[in-house]
C-alpha cells in the first residue's frame, strides 16, 4: 500500500504560551509533532506493517519540520518530504496549506492518506477534508478505528462521544481521534536508521505554484491568550440572599443573564 | 564536534586554560542526542514512574519487565558493538541516557549498574567468544547483570579482596571461594563478573552465570533507598567457573575492576543530574501551591534563594558531565572493536580525576537538591504521599558506592602528583608562572565574559599555588596527609565546576549572542559565586596550615585582595529572584 501521512509540527500548549507584539514567542517554546498528526503516523506504520507497502509523512513548513518529519522517520516512516516555504509564504492558512498538499499528492497514486484530525495551535480541522476535496477522494474525520482488507476499509468514527461504523474504498482519507492508537516512541535503533532514511526537500517552485495560487483566504486580526481564571467566590448568608445575590451577580458581573 | 591533533590530556585543567572550542556543551547536540533523550524520558515518564508504588515495594518480576521493555527500546544497547547487538553509541548518548532514567531512584540504580559496571567489562575486556555469548543478551535485556567487587573485608581497599580462584586439575574450570558483599541486582541477575585471586595472590575477573554450580545469594539487604534496586551478597562455595569465562588476564583483574568505575563514576552524576532535576521540578511546582501568610511559598524571597542555588549546581553539573562525556568519547570512541586491552586500561583512564569530580559534585549536588527539597516541602517533605522523601532516602547512597566521595577525593590531586612525579607534567615551574599570575594586575580581553574567564584563571592559580604548597612541605609523604588532599581536591573540583559552567556559557554566548544566553550568564554567575568563596576559603585555609610567619602573612593576603577584586561577577540580589520567577514559570530547570 502507497500510504501518507500529513504532519505538521507545532508547539506544546502544554507548556506555557507567550504573546509578545501579536504573535506567539517562538524562543524557548517546545515544538512537537502534532499530537494527532502522530496518531497518524502510528497508525500508519501499523497499517504498512500489517499490508506491507510504504509510509511517506509529508509536511509543509519551514526548516525546523525537519525535526519533526525526523522523529516519524525514526517511529518507522519510511520517507519524508518536507515541502519548505519559508522564503515563499508569510501568511499561510489551511487552504495555502491543502492545496500545497493536495498538489503535492496529485499523480502520486495514494491508497490511503491519514491525517490529524485537528492541529493543536491552529484547531480548525480543514486540512484533510479541504485535501481530499481537492483530489477527489472521499474522507472520513476522526476515526477511531480502521481495519484494511484489500481496498475496502472499515471504519469506527467519532461523533461527538457516540461512535459510527462505516464502510468505505480505497483511495481514501482520514483523520485520526484521540483514542485511534498509543503512539510509539521510537526506538534508539529507530533513531539511528533515520538518519540514513530518504528526507526530500522541495520549494513550491518544484510543485509549479506561484504564490499567488495559494494565497490565504483568511487573515488573522488579533491573537490573545485566553483571560486568566479568577479565584471563585464563596457567597454566604440565607440561602434566599444567596441566590438573590447569585443572580445580582450573573447579571451584573459574569453578564450571562 | 571535531577532532583536533592536540588531544585534550586528562586533568590538564588543572594547570593549563583550555581551548573553548574543545569543550562539549549540551548546546552541541546532535538531533540523535535529542531524540535519545525524549525516548528515555517518555520510557522513566510512561512505563516506570506510574509503577514507583509496586517499585518501592520491591516487586522484582516487574523491574526485570521494566529492564527489558527498555531493552526493546534500545535503551540498555546504547554501549554495546553493533557488531554484538548492540548500537555502539557515543558516550555522549550514554550521558543522556543515564540521566534520563537517573530520576527514577531504585530503578534507574538497577538499569545504569546493568549497562555499565556489569556490562562494559565485557564490551573492553571480553574474548570474541565471551562477547559474541554475553553481548547481545544483555544488550537485549534478556540477560541482567551484576558487578561484584566489594567483600566483607575489603570495601574501599577493593583490591585486598579474599575471595580466591583456583584453577582444577583438569585445567577446566575455575574454582571460586568467597562472598560479595552489596551486590547490586544480584537477585534477577544473570551474569555476575566477579572478582577473585587466582592462588590467593593474582587478582582476576570472571564471568560467572547464576547457574554455576557454588554460586548462592544471601538474603535481600534491608537498605535506606533505592528499593528498586536488589541488593544481595552473593556467595561462592567451591564454584565452577568453565576456565574460558576468565575474563582479561590472570593478575590483571585490577585493570578491569578500576577502569570501569571511571565510567561508573562519569555515569553516576549524569543520573544524580537527572535526579536533582526532577527534585528541583517538584520545589517548583509545589512552593507555588502551597500558601502560608497568604501568599504562596514561592514569593518568599528565602525560597528563591533556595531555587537559585539549587539551578546554579544543576548548571555546573550539567556544564561539567557533558564536557566529560565527550572527553570520555574522545579516549573511547575507536576502542569498540580493540582488543588491545592495556590500550583500553589506559584509555580509560585517562580521565579519572574528571569521572571523580562527576561522581562527588553530582552524589552532593543531589543530596543537597533532595534536602532543600524536602525542606521546602515543610511537613509534606517528610511525609511519604509527597513522593519527595523518597528522593531524600534514594540519594544518599551515591556519595557511598562506586568508590565513597571520600576515596574519590583522594584521588583527585594524587592522580595529578603520580603525574608530576612521572614527569609527565613540569608541575613546579606551572606553580611559579601562578604565583607570577597572582601578583600581576591582569588586563581583561575584549571577549566575552573576560572577568568570568579571569576568575576561573584565578581559581587555578590558587590550585597550583596550593598543590605547590603541599609539594613543598610534604614532599613524597604528602599522600598521607589526608586533610591537605581533601583540601585541593575540593579546590580542583571548584575549578572544574567553575570553568566548565564558563566557558560552556562563552561558547553559547559567542554561538547565539548575549541576549539569548542571558539565562546561561546568569546560571554561570550563581556558580562562579560560590565557586570564589570556596576558592578563597579552600586556600586560605590550605595556606594557613601549610606556611607560617611572613610567608604565610603575605600569601594569605595575596589570596584575599586577589579574590575580593573578583566579587563584581557576583548576581544582585535583584537580578537572582529574577532567574528565580523565571523558573517559577516554567516549573523546571532551564538554561
Ligand atoms: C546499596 C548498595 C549497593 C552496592 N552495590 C555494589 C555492587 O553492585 N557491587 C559492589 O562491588 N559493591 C557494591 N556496593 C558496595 C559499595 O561499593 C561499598 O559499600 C563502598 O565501596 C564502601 O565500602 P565499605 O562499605 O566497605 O565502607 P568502608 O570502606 O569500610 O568505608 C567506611 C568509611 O571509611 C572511609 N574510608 C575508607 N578508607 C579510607 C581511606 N583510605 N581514607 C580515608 N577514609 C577512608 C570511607 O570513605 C567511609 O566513609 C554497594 C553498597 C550498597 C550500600
Ligand atoms: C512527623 C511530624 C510531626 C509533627 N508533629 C506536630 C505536632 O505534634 N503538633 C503540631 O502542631 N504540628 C506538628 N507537625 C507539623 C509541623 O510543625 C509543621 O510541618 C511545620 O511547622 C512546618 O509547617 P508546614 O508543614 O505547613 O510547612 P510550610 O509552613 O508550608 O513551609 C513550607 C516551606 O516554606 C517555608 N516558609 C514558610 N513560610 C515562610 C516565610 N514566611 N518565609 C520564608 N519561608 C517560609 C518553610 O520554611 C518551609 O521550608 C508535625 C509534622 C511532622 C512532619
Amino acid at each position: 500500500m502507497n500510504i501518507f501521512v500529513l504532519l505538521k509540527r507545532t508547539f506544546d500548549t502544554e507548556e506555557k504560551i507567550v504573546i509578545s507584539n501579536g504573535s506567539i514567542v517562538e524562543d524557548g517554546a517546545e515544538f512537537i509533532i502534532n499530537p494527532y498528526d502522530e496518531y497518524a503516523v502510528e497508525e500508519a506504520i501499523q497499517i504498512r506493517d500489517s499490508q506491507g507497502g510504504e509510509v511517506t509523512v509529508v509536511s509543509v513548513g519551514g526548516e525546523e519540520a525537519e525535526k519533526q518529519l525526523r522523529t516519524a522517520l525514526a517511529m518507522g516512516a519510511d520517507k519524508a518530504v518536507l515541502i519548505n516555504i519559508e522564503d515563499d509564504i508569510e501568511n499561510g492558512d489551511q487552504f495555502t496549506t491543502s492545496k500545497i498538499l493536495a498538489e503535492f499528492l496529485q499523480g502520486k497514486e495514494a491508497d490511503l492518506i491519514l491525517a490529524g484530525n485537528v492541529a493543536i495551535d491552529g484547531g480548525s480541522g480543514q486540512v484533510g477534508p479541504r485535501v481530499a476535496d481537492l483530489l477527489d477522494i472521499p474522507y472520513i474525520t476522526t476515526i477511531t478505528n480502521i481495519t484494511v482488507d484489500g481496498t475496502s476499509v472499515k471504519i469506527v468514527r467519532d461523533v461527538e462521544g457516540d461512535s459510527e461504523t462505516i464502510e468505505a474504498a480505497l483511495p481514501l482519507l482520514v483523520t485520526a481521534q484521540q483514542g485511534l492508537n498509543e503512539p510509539r516512541y521510537p526506538s534508539l535503533p529507530g533513531i539511528m536508521k533515520a538518519k540514513k532514511k530518504p528526507l526530500e526537500e522541495l520549494e513550491l517552485d518544484d510543485l509549479d505554484l506561484d504564490e499567488d495560487d495559494v494565497e490565504a483566504k483568511t487573515k488573522t486580526i488579533e491573537i490573545f491568550l485566553p483571560p486568566k481564571k479568577e479565584a471563585g467566590k464563596v457567597l454566604e448568608g440565607e440561602l434566599d440572599v444567596q441566590v438573590k445575590e447569585l443572580v445580582s451577580l450573573l447579571h451584573s458581573e459574569a453578564k450571562v443573564i | 564536534m571535531e577532532k583536533t591533533n592536540t588531544r585534550t590530556r586528562g586533568a590538564s585543567f588543572l594547570f593549563s586554560k583550555v581551548e573553548p572550542d574543545h569543550v562539549f556543551t549540551p548546546e552541541d547536540f546532535t538531533d540523535e542526542h535529542r531524540m535519545i533523550g525524549t525516548t528515555a524520558k517518555q520510557f522513566v515518564e510512561k512505563e516506570v514512574t506510574p509503577h514507583q508504588g509496586q517499585i518501592e515495594k520491591q516487586d522484582f518480576k516487574l523491574i526485570v519487565t521494566l529492564m527489558q521493555k527498555a531493552g526493546d527500546l534500545g535503551l540498555l544497547a546504547h554501549s554495546i558493538p553493533e557488531q554484538y547487538g548492540g548500537l555502539g553509541l557515543d558516550k555522549i548518548s550514554k550521558g543522556i541516557v543515564g540521566e534520563m532514567v537517573g530520576q527514577s531512584g531504585g530503578y534507574g540504580v538497577a538499569h545504569s549498574n546493568h549497562t555499565c559496571i556489569a556490562t562494559l567489562p565485557i564490551t573492553y575486556f571480553g574474548t570474541e567468544e565471551q562477547k559474541a555469548k554475553y553481548l547481545p543478551k544483555l544488550a537485549s535485556g534478556e540477560y541482567i547483570g551484576a558487578y561484584c567487587l566489594t567483600e566483607p573485608n575489603a570495601g574501599s581497599d577493593a583490591l585486598s579482596a579474599q575471595t580466591t580462584a583456583r584453577l582444577n586439575e583438569t585445567g577446566t574450570h575455575y574454582v571460586l571461594n568467597g562472598t560479595k558483599l552489596y551486590i547490586t541486582n544480584a537477585f534477577f541477575s544473570d551474569t555476575f563478573i566477579v572478582y577473585a585471586k587466582v592462588d590467593g595472590t593474582k587478582f582476576t575477573a570472571f564471568i560467572v552465570e547464576k547457574d554455576f554450580p557454588g554460586l548462592s545469594l544471601g538474603p535481600e539487604e534491608e537498605k535506606m533507598g533505592i528499593k528498586g534496586s536488589s541488593t544481595r551478597s552473593v556467595i561462592l562455595e567451591d564454584c565452577q567457573v568453565p576456565a574460558e569465562n576468565l575474563l582479561g588476564e590472570v593478575g590483571k583483574g585490577h585493570v578491569i575492576a578500576l577502569n570501569v568505575l571511571n565510567l561508573g563514576r562519569f555515569n553516576l552524576g549524569s543520573a544524580c543530574m537527572g535526579a536533582s532535576k526532577y527534585s528541583l521540578s517538584k520545589a517548583l511546582q509545589f512552593t507555588q501551591e502551597r500558601k502560608q501568610f497568604g501568599r504562596a511559598i514561592s514569593d518568599f524571597p528565602a525560597t528563591k534563594q533556595k531555587v537559585v542555588k539549587m539551578a546554579g549546581r544543576i548548571y555546573a553539573t550539567e556544564s561539567l558531565q557533558y564536557r566529560t562525556a565527550s572527553l570520555l568519547e574522545e579516549a573511547l570512541g575507536g576502542l569498540y572493536e580493540s582488543s588491545d586491552w592495556k590500550e583500553i586500561g589506559k584509555q580509560m583512564s585517562e580521565f579519572a580525576t574528571e569521572c571523580a569530580i562527576c561522581k562527588v559534585y553530582g552524589s552532593e549536588t543531589l543530596d543537597f537538591t533532595a534536602d532543600e527539597t524536602l525542606q521546602l516541602h515543610g511537613g509534606a517533605g517528610f511525609i511519604k504521599d509527597y513522593g519527595v522523601e523518597q528522593i531524600y532516602r534514594d540519594s544518599r547512597i551515591n556519595r557511598i558506592f562506586e568508590g565513597t566521595n571520600e576515596i574519590n577525593r583522594l584521588l583527585i590531586p594524587t592522580h595529578l602528583f603520580r603525574k608530576a612525579m612521572k614527569g609527565e607534567v613540569d608541575l613546579l615551574s606551572k606553580v611559579q608562572q601562578a604565583i607570577a599570575e597572582l601578583q600581576e594586575s591582569v588586563k581583561l580581553d575584549n571577549e566575552p565574559l573576560a572577568e568570568e574567564r579571569n576568575a576561573v584563571d584565578t581559581i587555578r592559580n590558587l590550585f597550583l599555588l596550593c598543590a605547590g604548597l603541599a609539594f613543598e612541605a610534604h614532599g613524597e609523604g604528602l599522600v598521607h596527609e589526608q586533610e591537605t588532599l581533601m583540601g585541593l581536591a575540593d579546590l580542583a573540583i571548584t575549578l572544574y565546576t567553575a570553568e566548565s559552567s564558563v566557558i560552556r556559557t562563552l561558547r553559547s554566548v559567542k554561538r547565539y549572542g548575549e541576549e539569548k544566553s542571558a539565562l546561561k550568564i546568569n546560571l554561570a554567575r550563581v556558580v562562579l559565586e560560590d565557586s570564589l568563596w570556596d576558592a578563597e576559603r579552600l586556600s586560605r585555609t590550605l595556606t594557613m596550615a601549610l606556611t607560617d610567619g611572613e610567608k604565610q602573612k603575605q600569601l594569605t593576603g595575596l589570596i584575599f585582595r586577589e579574590c575580593s577584586q573578583l566579587r563584581s561577577v557576583s548576581l544582585s540580589v535583584d537580578k537572582k529572584r529574577e532567574l528565580a520567577d523565571l523558573l517559577f514559570k516554567e516549573n523546571k530547570f532551564i538554561c
